[in-house]
């Protein structure tokens, strides 16, 4: 039995109907089409699915769509403002902080919610932030040094 | 050189914005009007006969609208090896027979992946299962069941290679070592798991969106396994999500996605979920290793012999290739002077083993470095010194094998060096060790049988100046789209954005054999250099009516500066001869080709890599847990196009070869993988990641573009060995087998403690 799912992405409100067990990711890319969100695993481990939910990361595989009933959710396609890229985005293309861009909206959404929750953290605040995203081609320091970017303020945000 | 404009600089991936804005558009992404859903069913059996697949109660299912078994395909064997059918071995729908669990044996479409998945439930597969074997020392025995018709004791392949007088030589050591190393497999773990959308039309022409290497040889299989021209297959590539080695083979969401679309006319999309990911798909190579190594007393190494036994699996795969090139890079980076090297490749009832970046070179390289360094320590002599007594040099001819033109060993070793001496004294159990490499540039070899160049591109120039370029390389993360980019943009005098690529689409793009090896910045950045070569030829030609230059003044365009190059200051800006060019070729846009193929430049690369590492760990000799504090590299890879690229390539490379030394493992159990979901797989996150530090080091490759030679897989090799001598320096225990686990450790620090107290005794 379908049930009504109320909530905002984005900013956008959407009003859809959805089988309970349907995950959020699936949602997201397969209802709203918005295919930035990945699918690495589909057992929370991998991160490659985060999103923020009511501004915190979550891994939208482990998560029932109609959890997020009422809620807004923050995509990566939800991070740029209109055509200006966030500072976590123009930091990681400075860095070269990707290579094949499979968990880059993983990364940038924990990162984001991280950013958001504590500003200023430290190498391994920031290290523990993404410990739950897999990036099989970076080895990480790259995105370390990106986002560390970002922390020292050498980016400015787009209004 | 710092006069380049564009190769060198620091630069955005030119696919950087759809990467970091989620626009980017995956295979997984892709998704068409009227499209279905597959589902693969795989065999829960090692080894079994399939004696009856009854799809009846499948069918039925409400949103079911195919089902294909082994019946459904032609027959015929899919194998890169092309040149020798009798290693074409895989159906991958299986017809008669299962050889490892996961093999395929039934694929179903329906309208949503639910549907799909509840029908695989409904297909009844009668089995008679078979004895099996695991173990390749098994395999290879005379009462060992068989896995493959005709094959005696398993073997699949052997390699021999050899020069010198080997058994001769080891009579003039005064010191010989025999040791055994055994060798793990690892997965590839590619983000993206393996997928396809496959859409035939009514015209009996098929289309695919794949993740994929090589879109080439992907198209190519296609042709072979359903008997079509390849032409009929478009193959589309524009971002895939990692490869490593495990996607230029044709995969069974490919085959199957095809397969059923073909039946229905309808686009069919199958993606491998991670468990199949971890199960049905290719993965490194395991090896058991045996070797003798022997030196005069002052460290000169005179002769080696290696004999290797690799675990097959089911299938040959690209396992050829890793057993050659694992008894190649077995002499490597080192000038033996008498070699000699038996590879078998035994079939097991295994997932089957392949290539994985490296490609054999990561075994080669721990067990050999391992064994240099107790080599190094019998004798008395340092580890660097060692290394750099034997190690390569430029101009060096590997004996029958292949030619060495640049070779930037010795100032690895020097700068290795002078990083360990300015570590200076280490905290207790703390340990550095070293370990040295050298890697190909693309493969030489064509046993795929291709009758074009290697690599092939097209460079357009269009009327506004603007340059598209066509190529068959894939970009798979490693970059190469944009290396190949500011290749082009470098050779014809334009910025980096006057450039827009199109990479991998068989459609439009010349032939290509992909990315493996760590062919592309080498052989297709020749084939890129050319094409933008010729292109500006024709352009220079009109220049040089247009600005009447005397003959003896050559021509040259840089920074968008059409210019006489004694004299820069006199010429024309490259927007306007464009113009006028193409207005004057009665509106034709001008194009350029260019290709390579590498001609006698031995039988294994036309160029080589080489690097020295050095790895930090710090154990805890109470529990054998131990931490990787800091990894340093110093890299030669020729001239450097892409600096950001290299740097991602030299940390990556740590993250996943660290992993195959420190904790990546597949244990099994009767042939099935115990650890097959990310969460149970262990590999190195953000908090288990070394500091990482690159030295560079500037080499001159004359065989490369501007001077290029590879820095993808190279890497990958050296980590491994210099963990396994960092532990021994930091607490003195030699591990043999990868991964190096804690519990190694520990149970080695037991054994040396009791040992101790023994001989105290």
């Amino acid at each position: 039995m379908k049930k009504q799912l109320k909530f905002k992405v984005n900013g956008q409100p959407y009003e859809i109907f959805v089988e309970p067990k349907k995950l959020l990711v699936e949602v997201l890319r397969d209802f709203i089409g918005l295919t930035g969100t990945k699918r690495g695993c589909n057992s929370s481990s991998c991160g490659a699915c985060t999103v923020m939910l009511n501004g915190v990361s979550v891994k939208s595989c482990s998560v029932l769509a109609l959890q997020a009933n009422g809620a807004e959710v923050v995509t990566v396609e939800g991070l740029a403002k209109g055509n200006k890229l966030s500072s976590l985005q123009e930091a990681f293309l400075d860095h070269g902080a990707f290579q094949c861009g499979f968990c880059t909206s993983g990364m940038l959404m924990s990162s984001t919610a991280l950013l958001t929750e504590n500003p200023k953290p430290t190498k391994q605040e920031i290290k523990e932030g993404i410990d739950g995203n897999i990036c099989r081609c970076t080895g990480y320091n790259s995105i370390i040094r990106a986002v560390t970017a970002v922390v020292k303020g050498e980016y400015k945000e787009a209004q | 050189m710092s006069d380049y404009t564009v190769i060198g600089h620091r630069v955005h991936n030119v696919d950087g914005t759809e990467k970091v804005t989620g626009s980017a558009k995956y295979p997984f992404d892709v998704v068409l009007p009227n499209m279905l859903y597959g589902k693969v069913l795989r065999s829960p059996h090692p080894h079994a006969k399939i004696l009856k697949i009854d799809t009846r109660r499948a069918k039925r299912l409400v949103g079911v609208k195919a089902v294909v078994t082994g019946k459904d395909t032609l027959g015929h064997k899919q194998g890169i090896w092309r040149r020798f059918p009798e290693l074409c071995d895989e159906e991958i729908l299986c017809r008669a027979k299962v050889r490892y669990i996961g093999d395929a044996v039934a694929a179903v479409a329906a309208i949503d992946e639910d549907t799909a998945e509840e029908a695989l439930d409904l297909i009844d597969v009668e089995y008679e299962p078979l004895p099996a074997v695991f173990d390749p020392m098994d395999a290879i025995k005379e009462d060992a069941p068989q896995i493959h018709e005709g094959v005696e004791l398993n073997i699949n392949i052997n390699r021999h290679i050899e020069w010198g007088d080997v058994d001769e030589a080891f009579k003039k050591c005064d010191h010989i070592r025999e040791d055994k190393f055994k060798c793990s497999s690892q997965a590839h773990v590619c983000m993206e798991t393996h997928d396809a959308v496959a859409s035939f039309g009514y015209n009996g022409k098929l289309e695919v969106w794949t993740s994929s290497q090589s879109s080439y040889y992907i198209q190519r299989l296609y042709a072979d396994m359903m008997d079509m021209s390849e032409s009929d297959i478009r193959v589309h590539n524009r971002h895939t999500g990692g490869g490593f080695g495990s996607k230029f083979e044709l995969d069974s969401a490919q085959f199957c996605a095809a397969l059923l679309s073909q039946k229905l006319c309808r686009p069919v999309k199958i993606v491998l979920t991670r468990e199949e990911e971890f199960t049905a798909t290719k993965r490194r190579t395991p090896m058991y290793y045996a070797l003798k190594l022997g030196a005069k007393k002052d460290g000169a190494m005179l002769a080696k012999e290696v004999r290797v036994i690799t675990e097959g699996g089911a299938y040959t795969a690209m396992g050829a290739t890793a057993l050659y090139l694992t008894g190649f890079f077995s002499s490597f980076p080192y000038k033996y002077p008498n070699y000699r090297y038996d590879g078998y490749r035994a079939y097991t009832n295994t997932a089957p083993t392949s290539a994985m970046r490296g490609f054999g070179a990561p075994q080669s390289t721990f067990v050999g470095e391992s064994q240099i360094d107790m080599l190094a320590d019998d004798l008395g002599i340092d580890p660097i010194e060692i290394r750099r007594k034997n190690g390569m040099t430029p101009n060096y001819e590997v004996p029958g094998q292949a030619f060495i033109q640049s070779c930037g060993l010795h100032q690895c070793l020097d700068k290795i060096e002078a990083h360990i001496n300015k570590r200076g004294k280490l905290p207790p159990n703390h340990g550095i060790g070293v370990s040295a490499y050298g890697f190909m540039s693309g493969g030489i070899f064509n046993w795929f049988n291709t009758p074009y160049a290697f690599s092939a591109a097209v460079v357009r120039i269009n009327i506004d100046g603007k340059v598209d370029l066509y190529t068959g390389a894939c970009d798979i993360g490693q970059g190469s789209n944009t290396t190949l980019s500011m290749i082009c943009a470098e050779e014809l005098g334009v910025h980096l954005e006057d450039v827009r690529i199109f990479s991998g689409d068989t459609g439009i793009c010349p032939p290509d054999l992909g990315a493996w090896g760590s062919r592309e910045t080498l052989m297709n950045g020749n084939a890129v250099k050319r094409a933008a070569a010729d292109a500006k030829q024709q352009l220079l030609e009109f220049a040089a009516a247009k600005i009447g230059a005397n003959i003896v003044y050559d021509l040259d365009i840089k920074d968008r500066w059409v210019h006489l190059v004694d004299r820069p200051e006199r010429g024309v800006s490259y927007f306007d001869i464009v113009k006028e060019a193409i207005r004057g070729k009665d509106g034709v846009a001008i194009m350029g080709r260019g290709h390579y193929t590498p001609h006698r430049k031995g039988m294994i690369s036309p160029a080589y890599s080489f690097g020295v590492q050095a790895a930090e760990v710090a154990v805890d000799p109470e529990t054998g847990r131990y931490k990787l504090v800091n990894v340093t590299t110093a890299h030669e890879s020729g001239t450097v196009i892409n600096p950001v690229g290299i740097e991602g390539q030299l940390e990556g490379a740590i993250m996943m070869a660290g992993g195959y030394g420190f904790c990546e493992d597949q244990p099994m159990d009767e042939g099935k993988i115990l650890n097959p979901s990310i969460a149970d797989y262990k590999l190195i996150r953000s908090l288990d990641m070394p500091e990482t530090d690159i030295l560079e080091i500037d080499t001159y490759e004359p065989e490369g573009p501007f001077g290029a030679k590879e820095a993808g897989e190279g890497l990958t090799n050296p980590t491994a060995g210099a963990i396994g001598n960092a532990v021994y320096k930091a607490v003195g225990v030699r591990i043999y087998d990868l991964p190096i686990t804690p519990e190694k450790v520990f149970n080695a620090l037991r054994e040396k403690e009791k040992q101790s107290k023994k001989a105290k005794k």
